[in-house]
């Protein structure tokens, strides 16, 4: 038999009579008076930085007139799909000093600060996390109080791959001490608009 | 009201002055209180260890002794736990379930049965609560730090209504003390430096005497304690309750 | 590997008493960040009682639901295979690294891979991988096991890794900044990264109605290995399974803020199907699991989430260090799935314990942790793996307290040799006397006290 059969064969014999799911009741659920106030909150106490934008073409301006000093920049945001092109299949390699990098994301989450995006938004899987520092753009109407609330917004498997990301890359993993910059990006910066 | 007191046998053989509070509490109460004399313990040390399966005899010595009261009264939090969830005999499902059903720790029969609001004690001390774990996270007599839910606590409540009594607060207010039954030989190093901890905590924070439900615990304390030939010294909830103004 | 049992290990590892304070409030501080971060959410009690309810459920349906599961992985392209056991999971690990022809390959955090003692095995065969969680990596430059399953160099103080560094990433003597040390790692393992030809990470969900999987990480290590490398392995034990997508709502909000305090890991990355060109590969282990389903008392140690809140609370935890626990995965949880794998080399665990019970109390996902290490003490005894002396001692005990009359000479005997004769008790052979005095004799017993006053 194969371990695959042998672990379904054993894994049946030994499972206990069916039990039911739980109701999730989503009135029972913690309640955000100004999610977006609670969103920026947390979202400091983690790490990230959040800036105000009246609208999208506020968010335009100022990526454009960013001054960006010779620095790998790459920027999603309000681009032709052509323009991207290139760095849709592009290795670690050549990713490996990209200095900045803006995306969408679609969704944020309240109680933690964490935002969604997925891989159409990421237009390479390793942008978010080989850049050194990310910037995420956000509608302030797409933030929702909690992960259950956000799972009930979003298909996870609408694309290969999609992530939540909260803050920049961290570790305690000496003394427990924090530091912000693991092995991902130093800084996340998020560029909430209001329109 | 007729009840039936348990005194665990390490309290008989050590500690008889806390049973002698206890029973003078119940007592005090205008309750009619008996010993069966031919109690002997509630077959934890041996289940702990892995041995439940040698408790028949003393679980059948329980349901003997305790069979005929209304309720049964203990002076510690930890027996009335294992007694509540392993007290069993083929042959006598029905006498050990009224038997479960009926057996109280001290602390929580004055507290939920007896409701009681007021004490005549006197206890002019800092005390320390020390909150055995069996009688807290197993029985419920206090609110436990790990959840999130309302603070209650029954050995408060009572210590609150002795006069002169101040309770210090602890930075950790319900660890273990590191007794653990057996535990306390077979992990004598980890035992021990627990016990310590448990120790500073209260010392820092000003007490003169460390209370308990469980006097398993503070046998280990005071084990420490003399060693270490400390003031602080430890007191059973019971005596303190039954402390009379001098 | 084994070296001591627990008590023997604990011991060695207290002698060092600052060092013991300072891993215990360290670890303490840890316990007390999720507590705060417990109390800000009202729905928490709800939310451990939904998660316990859902990994239930799936334990009941688990055949299906991993059938389902991979049924759905296949349709995403993602290659599926099925391990029995730890030596079938390092082969076909092996496997893939042969036809793959690999050279550089890294890892982020898997404890089913420490369980199954992969880098070890890799090893013996000429292959190395590359640990790229900061912490692993500490302890795989100093050819340590972890001792934590989030935190696994938390036994190291920061001298100690920067001594590491120096030797192995050539960084400044003596510099111990924290801040210095993971810019340091982050450096060296950069150039890690960016070679991969093969990443191998964990699982920490597998949601089999959409068959993808979810990887949670603070540092993005899985993320830089997973997306820089073309060929992804992911291992996972059969219990990681979950129903729905949805339940990921339930379980993400209670991991992290169980784990280290933090509302969420900063990366919960969700993996359905391979980027053009990358093969994906999931290793779904049983390795003992389907065995423990099948025991009744035990099999809810299934419904674990690896997020070390038992380790963190327990104080026994605190005050011995992981490495004492001898196991991939030590602390409370450690002792009740460990002695499933090997009852006789894990027999000593479930009596590391005073059964406080906080453990149960701090589980995001309800597991009865320390009634279960009660009932895995009547397991061992009945199976053999106690010593017999303890056998000959439990039966005295058992004869005078089952016994009133032996029980009150006895009783008697006891007081009048702790009265008269300390020395016959107050001796080095008794564990209790080395640093504890024994209670003072009373004048008599409460039942001779009693005959006398009341009758």
């Amino acid at each position: 038999m194969s371990s695959k059969n042998r672990i379904l064969q054993a894994t049946a014999e030994n499972q206990p009579t069916l039990t039911q799911l739980p109701f999730i009741d989503f009135d029972s659920l913690i309640q955000y008076p100004d999610p977006v106030a609670a969103f920026e909150m947390v979202l400091k106490k983690i790490g990230g930085e959040i800036i105000h934008f009246k609208n999208e073409e506020e968010i335009l301006k100022s990526i454009s007139k960013a001054d960006q000093d010779g620095e790998f920049v790459l920027n999603t945001f309000r681009q032709q799909e052509g323009s991207l092109a290139p760095f849709k299949n592009a290795s670690a390699v050549e990713l490996a000093h990209l200095n900045r990098v803006y995306l969408c994301g679609a969704l944020g989450v309240a109680e933690n600060g964490a935002i969604w995006l997925d891989e159409n938004a990421m237009v390479n899987r390793l942008l978010p996390f080989i850049t050194q520092h990310l910037v995420l753009i956000l509608n302030a109407k797409n933030i929702v109080a909690t992960m259950n609330h956000a799972y009930q917004n979003i298909r996870v498997d609408e694309s290969g791959f999609g992530t939540f990301i909260a803050g920049p890359s961290k570790t305690a993993d000496i003394e427990q001490s924090l530091v912000i910059g693991a092995h991902g990006p130093r800084s996340l910066t998020v560029y909430l608009f209001h329109n | 009201m007729k009840i039936g007191l348990f005194i665990p046998c390490y309290i008989d053989q050590f500690y008889p002055k806390a049973a002698v509070a206890a029973l003078e509490l119940l007592e005090k109460m205008g309750l009619e209180v008996y010993f069966p004399k031919n109690q002997t313990c509630c077959g934890q040390p041996m289940a702990n260890s892995g041995f439940e399966h040698l408790t028949t005899g003393c679980n059948r010595l329980f349901i003997e002794n305790f069979s005929s009261f209304d309720y049964i009264v203990c002076p510690s939090g930890s027996c009335v736990m294992h007694l509540k969830e392993h007290l069993h005999l083929s042959g006598h499902d029905q006498q050990a379930k009224a038997i479960r059903e009926k057996l109280y720790e001290l602390t929580e029969f004055l507290t939920d049965i007896l409701e009681i609001n007021e004490l005549s004690a006197s206890f002019p001390f800092k005390v320390g609560l020390h909150q055995s774990c069996h009688g807290q996270r197993g029985l419920k007599l206090s609110q436990m730090t790990e959840l999130v839910a309302p603070a209650f606590s029954k050995p408060e409540k009572l210590l609150a209504m002795v006069k002169g009594l101040e309770l210090i607060p602890l930075n950790r207010k319900d660890e273990c003390c590191g007794f653990g039954g057996t535990f306390c030989v077979t992990e004598e190093a980890v035992s021990v430096k627990m016990g310590k901890d448990r120790l500073s905590d209260h010392l820092r924070n000003g007490a003169q005497y460390i209370t308990a439900t469980d006097l398993s615990c503070l046998m280990h304390l005071e084990g420490i304690l003399r060693r270490q030939k400390s003031s602080l010294k430890i007191i059973h909830i019971a005596e303190i309750l039954n402390h009379q103004p001098l | 590997m084994k070296a001591m049992e627990h008590a023997q290990a604990a011991e060695a590892f207290i002698r060092d008493e600052a060092r013991t304070d300072w891993h215990d409030e360290t670890l303490w501080f840890v316990r007390q960040k999720r507590d705060l971060a417990a109390q800000g959410l009202p729905e928490w009690e709800q939310l451990r009682d939904w998660a316990s309810g859902i990994k239930n459920h799936t334990l009941s349906n688990l055949s299906q639901y991993l059938a389902l599961f991979e049924e759905n992985a296949l349709k995403n392209g993602i290659k599926v295979h099925w391990a029995m056991d730890a030596v079938e999971h390092n082969q076909i690990i092996h496997q893939i690294i042969k036809e793959g022809k690999i050279c550089r390959m890294v890892k982020s955090k898997s404890m089913l891979t420490e369980e199954c003692h992969l880098n070890a095995y890799l090893a013996a065969q000429g292959i190395e991988v590359i640990d790229t969680d900061l912490g692993e990596r500490i302890v795989q430059l100093r050819k340590e096991a972890p001792s934590h399953i989030v935190l696994p160099a938390i036994h190291l103080k920061k001298e100690d890794v920067s001594d590491t560094f120096n030797e192995f990433l050539d960084t400044e003597k003596g510099n111990n900044d924290p801040q210095y040390l993971t810019e340091s790692a982050r450096q060296h393992l950069r150039d890690y990264f960016v070679g991969a030809e093969l990443a191998i990470t964990g699982v920490n969900f597998a949601i089999a109605e959409t068959g993808g999987f979810v990887v949670c990480t603070n540092e993005g290590n899985a993320d830089m290995g997973a997306h820089a490398a073309n060929i992804h392995i992911a291992c996972m034990g059969i219990e990681k399974l979950i129903p729905k997508a949805e339940h990921l709502g339930v379980f993400l909000r209670l991991l992290a803020r169980s784990a280290t305090g933090q509302p969420i890991t900063t990366y919960s990355s969700h993996f359905h199907r391979p980027r053009p060109g990358q093969q994906m590969h999931l290793v779904i282990v049983d390795n003992g699991r389907s065995r423990q389903l099948g025991r009744a008392d035990f099999r809810n140690s299934l419904k674990c989430i690896r997020c070390a809140a038992c380790f963190n609370t327990c104080p026994v935890y605190r005050r011995s260090g992981g490495h004492s626990y001898h196991t991939a995965v030590a602390g409370p949880i450690g002792s009740i799935l460990n002695p499933n794998i090997d009852m006789k080399a894990n027999a000593d665990l479930p009596f590391a314990s005073t059964l406080c019970g906080s453990c149960s109390n701090v589980c995001p996902v309800k597991i009865d942790i320390h009634e279960q290490l009660y009932k895995w003490r009547q397991v061992l005894v009945k199976e053999g793996h106690v010593p017999s002396s303890k056998k000959t001692g439990m039966a005295a005990m058992t004869l005078v307290l089952s016994k009133p009359t032996l029980y009150r000479l006895a009783g008697k005997m006891g007081r009048v040799a702790l009265k008269y004769a300390p020395f016959v008790v107050n001796n080095s052979l008794n564990p209790w006397y080395k640093q504890r005095d024994m209670p003072q004799a009373p004048e008599e017993s409460f039942r001779e006290w009693y005959q006398k006053n009341r009758k």
